[in-house]
């Protein structure tokens, strides 16, 4: 094993020999929950395939693949895509930006060959990715240097600032999550945080007067006193809240979820595929999705930790944390804990770009792994 | 490269140790994240259990049948019957519910009233609703919607149930009618029935008395709905109990008979069992189509009905008070064979006046009777006779008699809205106008004026006692489905046999004797003759100079302030089976009123009522099912179904 770690830094592993390398127990993991998600896409499709549960199975197996490739693939080879891969993110959402398609209600999509890409989910990766690389070559006392902190801050808020102008709230929130959790991991000095925090909380009452759309500013308000509008926008959280609830311990048992099969749970499918787990299968079922994630969770944190180079680090970590931020958002969302945002779920929600962009995550979590006793130079690679 | 210089050596250590800090952070969120999942599903997990529940599972009442309600022949008195009628669900018509109404109004005939009445429903209603646009259609009207209907989308045909009166107004002041649910109903009433769109329930007389055995139990069937109100499957189904039917003592052709004989007049007769109290008919007219409320009135229809001076919506034989006149000299009489003071030796001289207390009270016969005996005064009606008597008696003594004979006091009858009438006594008066009876008064009441009201019930029911010699009570229900409500023995009447036979010797001289004040009115038919008291009441008092001038007679005066004309009747005289009661309001011009007492008693003998087997159910529903066909040899004047 060992061995064979310190053969892939010295690129003599072959594909076959990085396949073993590949940590299957981790894949098991991400499998079962995402397995998980393609029954509850069947149930609340009413006990069918169609139209939802089938297409996520395929997807997920594309998205198994995905992983596999990008595992497989030198993570000096990534580290020399990623600010290529950035640029790329960041074409496209400009290019969304003035051109792309309305879906519900936002200009989130873009159709690139027959496929519909969301450009803000490439950017997370992206920017993780470019990210773990500018900082690579950065001591801590490096990072704290304005320009150093300048330009790893602009790297951040220019795809920020577009994703929120389609509007997108929630990519938003988690861009601007990852990006900031990467240069606190770097190694960004207190003397940043604490002020900047401190300016943070000062900035609320501002943004919400300012800043926020209508519809954001009705989602918080919504959420504050639900009861308030128990019809219309507090609609979807006092029904979430109810099939949640109405799960108790073990749940209504599988296909008898009645809230969602019944249509009370909106976008039961994408974003509120929690709430209809917890009524399905209840508390004891939930909690089990919970710490499979959190073993997720915590495979994502020991890859990062036992790697050596500083990219690999922080990109594992990044890919973990973009992760941990997504169900967090989501779950909060789902059980009435924070407005509501759109944020699927990673893995259980239906939807592609979703799922290409986490697999392709854990991809690079698992090429993190494989290349674990990679050495790369403080100054290595360039541009490309 | 320096792999281990210090700088890297920094950021290396500063990395784990805040990883581990980010990784303590993760597991705290996810510890909120299981901490919420607890408070939601453990410990608010019932109460949210139930809310699901609510939100899943839609009660929707059923209407069982309405009972029907039937005479003692098994007439139907009302039924029910189809209900064409159209409806429309607004989410399926395509251009809108108003271009749907256009449509319709093109194949049928749609005023801008119902078309606005339609849209303001249908603003009420969730939109997969179905809205009665137009009910009780003919079958043309029907047949042409459901022609048209592939034009017409999001118009529905549908047969309902609507209640239907055969006889219309001749029963209207007995039956009542249905109508839709005010909210002043929902008030005392929970039954969810009420809340089912178009449902209407029993507003006056039987419909209303017994609405609640007529309504029957309200089924429902239990749905699951989908978050938008549509129903995805039946959980459930309980069809309820069906409504009872209502059997009454009525004779439906006595009633028409009598009403048809009533005629045009303001008026009201009843015509009683003497046996046992039962009612056989009780009209009121006018009256009004009743099917019109259950339809719905039309503004015109009900400034008819609210403002004639006929009064058609009140009925008149319980809900009308009048001064009995001459009929309570009936009870004077027997208080005072009763009480002793009419012996055979009693005698009265009229001279058409009686003076009192310096008051001069005047006989309606002013030339004077002269002198009468208990009978003759009866026969005649002599005022001054009565005034001698009742003054003689006082108040107390009169006062018993009537409650004894029932006056005073609601008769009990099974209608709402039946009026106590007034029979007045010392302490009464005492306490409404603050002083003390006067002799004067008791003369006055001796010939059924001054204080005393009545109703034509209260007045048929006290003829029926006189004439039987039995404490009967007026009533009119039979049973209610099969339990029977009507008391089997009567108690006799708290006045001795000889009393009561001196009395109708007197009534029986009126009708049959010649000087009798109804002799030409008579019935001739052996074994049927009737007696009787003739009576008319003052509707206004008469002042001074009136007097003075002479009395104007009841011809040259405006049909508003004439007197009422009453007549309590029974027959045949021996054995007495019927008793009868009538009032002409403002009527007292010749004697229609004893014409048609006359033909209404022979008729109802002719038809030998309560000698007919009824066809009341025995025991078992099957069991009135069966008998109704065989038994029932009265004439329906509709098919049922």
């Amino acid at each position: 094993m060992a061995l064979r770690a310190y053969a892939a830094a010295k690129r003599t592993l072959s594909v076959f020999d990085k396949l073993q390398e590949v940590d299957w127990g981790l894949v098991l993991l991400i499998t079962l929950v995402a397995l998980a998600g393609v029954a509850m896409l069947y149930s609340v499709a009413g006990g069918q395939m169609q139209p939802w549960a089938m297409s996520q199975l395929l997807k997920f197996t594309m998205g198994l693949f995905v992983l596999v490739a990008v595992a497989t693939i030198d993570i000096r080879i990534w580290m020399r895509l990623a600010y290529p891969a950035y640029g790329v993110a960041l074409l496209l959402l400009v290019a969304v930006t003035l051109m792309g398609t309305v879906g519900m209600g936002a200009q989130r999509w873009v159709s690139l060959g027959g496929f519909d890409l969301q450009p803000s989910e490439l950017m997370k990766v992206s920017l993780v990715l470019a990210l773990a690389r500018f900082l690579h070559g950065k001591s801590v006392e490096d990072i704290s240097r304005p320009l150093n902190l300048a330009i790893a801050l602009a790297m951040i808020a220019v795809p920020a600032v577009l994703v929120v102008l389609q509007p997108n709230l929630g990519t938003t929130l988690i861009i601007v999550a990852d990006g900031c959790a990467l240069l606190f991991l770097a190694g960004l000095s207190w003397w940043w945080i604490g002020p900047t925090f401190a300016a943070i909380v000062a900035a609320i009452p501002l943004t919400w007067e300012f800043l926020l759309h209508d519809y954001q500013r009705a989602r918080v308000e919504t959420f504050l006193d639900p009861g308030s509008d128990a019809l219309g926008k507090g609609w979807n959280i006092t029904q979430a809240k109810i099939a949640i609830g109405s799960g108790a311990l073990t749940g209504k048992g599988f296909l008898e979820g009645t809230q969602s099969r019944l249509n009370f749970l909106p976008e039961k499918q994408t974003d509120f595929i929690w709430t209809a787990i917890c009524e399905e299968f209840g508390f004891v079922g939930a909690l089990a999705i919970l710490i499979l994630f959190g073993m997720i969770l915590y495979y994502g944190v020991q890859i990062a930790m036992s790697a050596r180079s500083q990219f690999a680090r922080l990109l594992a970590m990044g890919v973990t944390l973009n992760f941990f931020f997504y169900i967090m958002i989501n779950g909060a969302m789902v059980m009435g804990l924070i407005p509501v945002v759109g944020i699927p779920m990673p893995l259980l929600s239906y939807g592609g770009s979703a799922m290409l962009t986490v697999m392709f995550g854990f991809g690079l979590l698992m090429s993190v792994h494989i290349h674990s006793q990679v050495e790369i130079p403080r100054h290595s690679g360039g541009i490309i | 490269m320096p792999v281990f210089d210090k700088k890297y050596k920094s950021r290396y250590t500063t990395f784990t140790r805040r990883t581990v800090g980010v990784g303590g952070t993760m597991s705290l969120v996810f510890a909120v994240l299981a901490g919420r999942l607890y408070q939601l599903q453990i410990r608010d997990g019932e109460e949210y259990r139930v809310a699901a529940e609510n939100n899943r599972v839609s009660q929707r009442p059923l209407a069982p049948p309405r009972g029907r309600v039937l005479d003692r022949f098994g007439a139907e008195m009302a039924t029910n019957r189809r209900n064409y009628r159209v409806m429309i669900v607004a989410e399926q018509a395509k251009d809108g519910v108003k271009e749907a109404l256009d449509q319709i109004g093109k194949v049928i005939h749609l005023t801008e009233a119902q078309k606005k009445k339609v849209l303001a429903d249908v603003a009420k209603n969730k939109k997969f609703v179905p809205v009665p646009v137009m009910e009780n259609m003919s079958w043309e009207e029907f047949s042409r919607i459901n022609l048209h209907l592939p034009y017409l989308p999001g118009v529905q045909p549908d047969v309902g149930e609507t209640r239907d009166y055969p006889f219309g107004a001749e029963m209207v002041h007995v039956l009542g009618y249905v109508s839709s649910v005010s909210p002043d109903d929902l008030k005392d009433d929970t039954d969810p029935l009420l809340d089912l769109p178009g449902y209407r329930i029993g507003k006056r007389g039987i419909e209303k008395a017994y609405d609640k055995e007529l309504r029957g139990k309200g089924g429902d069937t239990r749905v699951e709905v989908n978050a938008y109100g549509r129903i995805v499957r039946e959980l459930g189904k309980d069809p309820g109990t069906p409504g009872q039917d209502v059997w009454l003592t009525i004779d439906c052709e006595l009633q028409r008979f009598a009403d048809q004989r009533l005629g045009q007049e303001s008026a009201a007769c009843i015509v009683m069992d003497v046996e046992t109290g039962a009612i056989l008919s009780l009209s009121s007219t006018p009256g009004f189509d009743p099917n019109w409320f259950n339809v719905g009135v039309t503004n015109s229809q009900w400034k008819d009905l609210s403002t004639s001076d006929y009064k058609p919506l009140l009925n008149k034989a319980m809900g009308g008070t009048y001064p009995p006149g001459s009929t309570f000299k009936a009870a004077v009489a027997l208080a005072a064979v009763d009480a002793g003071i009419a012996t055979p030796d009693y005698h009265v001289n009229c001279s058409g006046v009686y003076n009192f207390g310096g008051h001069a009270f005047h006989c309606w016969q002013r030339k004077g009777h002269g002198t009468l005996d208990i009978e003759g005064a009866v026969q005649r009606s002599c005022d001054v006779f009565f005034y001698e008597t009742s003054r003689r008696l006082g108040i107390d003594k009169i006062e018993a008699a009537a409650r004894k004979l029932g006056l005073g006091t609601p008769t009990g009858i099974e209608l709402p809205g039946e009026r106590s009438g007034l029979i007045p006594s010392r302490a009464w008066k005492q306490k409404t106008y603050g002083w003390s009876w006067q002799q004067g008064d008791t003369i006055s009441v001796g010939i059924g004026q001054g204080y005393v009201t009545v109703t034509p019930l209260q007045l048929c029911q006290m003829m029926a006692r006189i004439a039987g010699g039995k404490a009967v009570n007026a009533h009119m229900v039979h049973s209610v489905g099969d339990k029977v409500l009507e008391q089997e023995s009567v108690p006799h009447l708290d006045f001795a046999d000889e009393s009561l036979a001196v009395v109708r010797s007197g009534l029986n001289k009126v009708t049959n004797v010649p000087g009798g004040t109804a002799f030409a009115w008579r019935i001739n038919e052996p074994g049927m003759e009737m007696a009787g008291k003739t009576g008319t009441a003052q509707v206004r008092r008469f002042t001074k100079e009136e007097r003075a001038r002479g009395l104007i007679s009841n011809h040259n005066l405006a049909w508003k302030l004439r007197d009422h004309a009453l007549f309590i009747g029974y027959a045949p005289i021996e054995k007495p089976r019927y008793a009868l009661s009538i009032i002409i309001e403002h009527g007292a011009v010749g004697h229609p009123h004893v014409e048609m007492a006359r033909d209404i008693l022979t008729f109802a003998q002719k038809r030998d009522i309560v000698a007919r087997p009824t066809a009341y159910p025995l025991n078992s529903a099957s069991a009135t099912r069966d008998t109704r066909g065989a038994q029932n040899a009265t004439p329906s004047r509709k098919e049922p179904g």
